[in-house]
């Protein structure tokens, strides 16, 4: 069924032909190209045209039963084990049923988010890579420092930093005083070879404060984007690529160096909300894709495009259940077959909604002949009446 | 710090948790603490367990001391000789008894010759591995685990004695096979666990071989004469209970041959085999719902009717009749009361059941297959010396499960039929090479084949087959008791759709996912068919859509609400007309619209 497809009055099913020809054209330089008898070239382009016309779902087949069980089914045949390491160095993404239920039920935010990132062409080798890396990593005082202490001779705390790791990344003490200054107030800072020491602008100051202080400031947001806690290089091919577990995908695409026409993320409610809901449905589709590969599950695409089809076609992303695609059909009965029968029943009776018995679930529930499959054509007949005279109409008007 | 916990309470921590045991152990080797209490120190959580409470599983094990286990030979023997009791042993603490956590501290020697400084235990014998359910697998050294595990779980399922007093007894339903053998190829601890007087088997000769194929895919192939001599026969016990109880106004149940005024009398014929008393004789042959006992209840709802009904006429038949699918013969009668005074009878009945086509049988490895094909003795192949098997079994369940203690059991089988004595086959004591020297001894090949000819042709088979003897359980699985099918029978009052389950002639469920199967096919009109087995046509008002009522004395359908009767015939399930009833409980008011024709 589809646009290519005109039903005419005698019920015959006519399909548009630049479909197939579209189809054909793909195979058609190949099989010019083979070695075989002008004879054979166009027997083949028939029987392919032929085989292309049966493939094709017929009018009234239920394609969305068919998508859910070449899902579900292999799926209950895998063990779908919930963790594999991604990324090779040890990132631990969320993969099997538990990411499936993930995506399906479209969680807000996924358990494991993560981000892969390209990187331009200029700034493709290991050391740009790296500092990349390391500007995306979230970094806290608590990542670069030795050890905190408190000073009970001047009720100050001191913080000593590592040199090592501010030399690598280029962190100047001056930057981390004025980003604490900007989360904690009432605070004086010095900087002393590699300590940092703090006091409190307060008349009596207690150990209390100086151990409040101190834990206030481990998580002082340094360097890097907040939320991201892992950043990976690995070189795929001739290529470095970034891994990472967070995501942020709006934050990342403002660094120099990044690819941002493959920058992508297993966040699709971020997607959609920076590159729009085409991006997100491919995204649902690469995702699904690549879950159930994993698992070696080898359901055909098109099931799932349908699926993502119908998760995304009210321009957001919806889930399938109850408070998604199922919780949101138009017939009553449906709905309260699904899940929360009573309510979804005493609501049609409080606004006298009325069930059209259009759907499949609904039919079987009151034992007529759904309107799927051949259930869906009917015999029509003319039956030869006596026409009444059109005049009387005509002359109202 | 390791922290301390005694019966699972938190009772303080402890720098040096392994020292804090060994002290403990000591203890309780020096019988200052209960032998009843076990330590075990968890090093992942990095905390001590110590249990003194009720409930806990234990098991003995020897100690062993540097190497040395404290159990001389001598004093095994002196315990064999009863010189030495085990309370002594005991109390010695030469055996301890140690529970699941203690037992993961333990370092387990399962044999003498396997000790070393390291061991802290040694098993009382090797076969004590095994728990009461693995202990009647034979050679399950050589098996693959699983199978194992199959074994012992159809163990349990098989057919035998189960009680010595079932002659006395009236449960519900048992099953006692006929002819029981003790197995040719036994264990040391079937006798402690009591299969040596409950034997559940029979030892059958059996070739492996395929026979035109009807024992592809775990099929057994039956002799039919070794059927008629009784292998696997079987009765099943079954009693049927029926109490007189008393009623408000001096009435009572009572047991008689009812008199035909009595309401719901079946015919003359079906209380034949009643005595005067109303019960059936012992020994009476009982067909499919038969009458039991003659048994006349008071009517429980008087007055509707407008004659006055006398004397029998207020009672109706009650009797006790055998549930459907059920026949046989009575065993006795139990006469009785409980603890009301009221009488009580109970009634045995036993069933002969020979196995048949479709009945399970099983090995002592996990080889379960069903009877595939029951063959006339002299259709089987034979051997030279004559020999018939009673069972041949496809060789293909062999490779793919690796079962080669069923090999061997074969082997070990035919030597101890032919040596007339049981062989052991004890875990890790079975002895391979003996077995078959033994059967080479007698004059077969060492590796249990022999040259069989076809019982059809009598040609020589141009392959030798492996023949022998092995153990089969019959299984509690009876075709008989199994096989179901229905096109019309009973609907279920309520619903008006078939009802379920094989006792009730019930159908069977065309469930959810199988409707989505049909709609995925685009078959809706076989579904429609499927599901319309409640299907009813319901009137219903044109105007208000509420199902209209029909009064068949006045012969006229009419409206509830607007009394017209403008009636339209709705065709539906009849579950949806009653989920229609029991919105309108929920005071939802339900209108069908009819489509306007
Ligand atoms: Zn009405």
């Amino acid at each position: 069924m589809g646009a290519n497809c005109s039903i005419f009055e005698v019920g015959v099913i006519i399909m548009d032909e630049s479909v197939i020809q579209n189809v054909l054209g793909l195979y058609e330089e190949k099989i010019d190209s083979l070695d075989i008898s002008p004879k054979e070239k166009t027997a083949l382009k028939l029987s392919l045209k032929d085989r292309y016309a049966k493939m094709r779902y017929d009018p009234g087949d239920a394609v969305g039963v068919v998508a859910a069980q070449s899902i579900s089914e292999p799926a209950t045949q895998t063990t779908l084990r919930s963790y594999h390491r991604a990324a090779g160095a040890g990132l631990n993404i969320t993969q099997g049923l538990p990411r499936i239920l993930e995506i399906f039920d479209a969680r807000k935010v996924p358990v494991t988010p993560s981000m892969k990132i390209y990187l331009k062409k200029e700034y493709n080798n290991k050391d740009k890579a790296v500092e990349i890396a390391s500007s995306i990593k979230e970094t806290d005082l608590k990542h670069i420092m030795v050890m905190d202490s408190l000073d009970l001779a001047n009720m100050a705390l001191e913080v000593e930093l590592d040199k090592g790791i501010i030399k690598q990344f280029n962190i100047i003490p001056d930057k981390i005083i004025s980003a604490v200054k900007r989360k904690v107030k009432n605070v004086n800072a010095s900087v002393d070879g590699n300590k940092l020491i703090f006091e409190i602008k307060k008349d009596k100051v207690t150990i209390k404060d100086l151990q409040a202080l101190r834990f206030k400031l481990r998580d002082v947001h340094v360097k890097g984007i907040k939320g991201i806690t892992h950043c990976i290089v690995e070189r795929v091919g001739d290529e470095y690529v970034l891994y990472t577990l967070g995501s942020n995908l709006m934050k990342v695409s403002k660094i120099e160096g990044i690819d941002t026409s493959r920058l992508c993320s297993n966040n699709m409610f971020e997607i959609a909300e920076v590159l729009g809901i085409e991006a997100a449905r491919n995204t649902l589709v690469m995702e699904i894709i690549e879950t159930l590969r994993a698992q070696g599950v080898d359901t055909d695409v098109r099931h799932l495009l349908l699926v993502a089809d119908a998760m995304t076609q009210s321009g957001e992303i919806q889930p399938i259940g109850r408070y998604g695609l199922s919780g949101s059909k138009s017939s009553v009965l449906a709905r309260a077959n699904f899940e929360e029968t009573i309510r979804h029943l005493t609501d049609a009776a409080v606004y006298g909604l009325s069930d059209d018995l259009n759907g499949i679930v609904e039919n079987v529930m009151i034992g007529k002949t759904a309107k799927v499959g051949t259930g869906l054509v009917d015999i029509a007949m003319k039956t030869q009446k006596k026409e009444k005279p059109k005049k009387v109409a005509e002359t109202k008007e | 710090m390791s922290e301390v916990y005694v019966n699972g309470y938190f009772v303080g921590e402890h720098d040096s948790p392994l020292e804090l045991i060994k002290a403990l152990l000591e203890k309780r080797r020096k019988n200052q603490l209960p032998s009843t209490m076990n330590v075990a120190y968890h090093e992942d959580k990095d905390e001590v367990q110590v249990n003194i409470d009720a409930g806990r599983v234990r098991r003995p094990l020897i100690v062993v001391e540097n190497g040395k286990p404290l159990m001389t030979e001598e004093m095994e023997s002196k315990l064999e000789k009863r010189e030495m009791s085990w309370d002594e042993v005991l109390k010695k603490n030469i055996v301890e008894y140690l529970d699941a956590d203690e037992e993961e501290n333990a370092y387990i020697a399962v044999s003498r010759k396997e000790v070393t400084p390291e061991h802290t235990h040694i098993e009382l014998d090797s076969s004590l591995i095994l728990g009461v359910a693995a202990s009647v697998l034979v050679f399950p050294e050589k098996n693959r685990g699983d199978r194992l595990n199959y074994g012992s779980r159809m163990a349990v399922q098989a057919i035998g004695i189960p009680l010595q007093n079932f002659l006395q007894r009236d449960d519900t339903t048992y099953n006692v096979l006929v002819y029981p053998q003790v197995p040719l190829v036994k264990t040391d601890s079937m006798e402690a666990v009591g299969l040596e007087s409950h034997p559940s088997g029979h030892n059958l000769v059996v070739a492996v071989s395929t026979f035109y194929g009807y024992n592809v895919e775990d099929a057994l192939i039956i002799n039919k004469a070794s059927l008629d001599r009784g292998l696997g026969r079987s009765v099943a016990y079954r009693s049927f209970v029926t109490e007189f109880r008393r009623y408000w106004g001096g009435q009572e149940d009572m047991a008689c041959i009812p008199d035909p005024s009595v309401k719901g009398y079946r015919s003359e014929e079906d209380y034949d085999m009643l005595d005067e008393q109303g019960i059936i004789e012992v020994e009476s042959s009982v067909p499919e719902q038969g009458v039991i006992v003659g048994k006349i209840s008071p009517l429980r709802f008087l007055g509707i009717s407008k004659e006055i009904k006398m004397g029998l006429q207020n009672f109706r038949d009650n009797s006790l009749t055998i549930s459907s699918g059920n026949s046989g013969i009575v065993e006795k009668v139990i006469l009785t009361s409980d603890a009301e005074g009221n009488k009580i009878v109970s009634a045995v009945v036993r069933d002969t059941k020979t196995p048949e086509v479709g009945d399970k049988m099983a090995t002592r490895h996990g080889q379960k297959g069903v009877i595939g094909l029951v063959v006339p003795e002299e259709d089987m192949p034979f051997t030279a010396d004559g020999i018939v098997p009673d069972i041949i079994v496809n060789p293909h369940a062999i490779p793919s499960r690796m079962t080669v203690g069923q090999l061997l059991e074969i082997i070990a089988g035919k030597v101890g039929a032919l040596a007339a004595k049981r062989i052991n086959g004890t875990v890790f004591k079975g002895e391979e090479e003996k077995i078959r020297a033994a059967l080479k001894y007698m004059g077969f090949r060492d590796d249990g084949k022999e040259t069989l000819y076809n019982g059809v042709t009598g040609e020589k088979m141009e392959a030798p087959i492996l023949t022998g003897i092995t153990y089969y359980y019959r299984l509690y699985h009876l075709v008989s008791k199994k096989i179901h099918a229905r096109s019309k029978g009973p609907v279920a009052l309520m619903t008006k759709q078939p009802t379920e389950g094989r006792s009730k002639e019930g159908g069977l469920r065309l469930g959810e996912m199988e409707k989505d199967c049909f709609i995925a096919h685009g078959a809706p009109i076989t579904l429609k068919e499927r599901f319309g087995s409640d299907k009813v046509s319901i009137p219903v008002c044109k105007d208000c859509g509420v199902i209209a009522i029909e009064d068949h004395i006045k012969n006229r359908t009419y409206c509830p609400l607007c009394k017209n009767d403008v009636i339209v015939n709705v065709e539906m399930s009849y579950a949806f007309k009653l989920m229609l009833d029991e919105l309108r409980s929920l005071l939802i008011y339900p209108q069908i619209v009819p489509e306007s024709s």
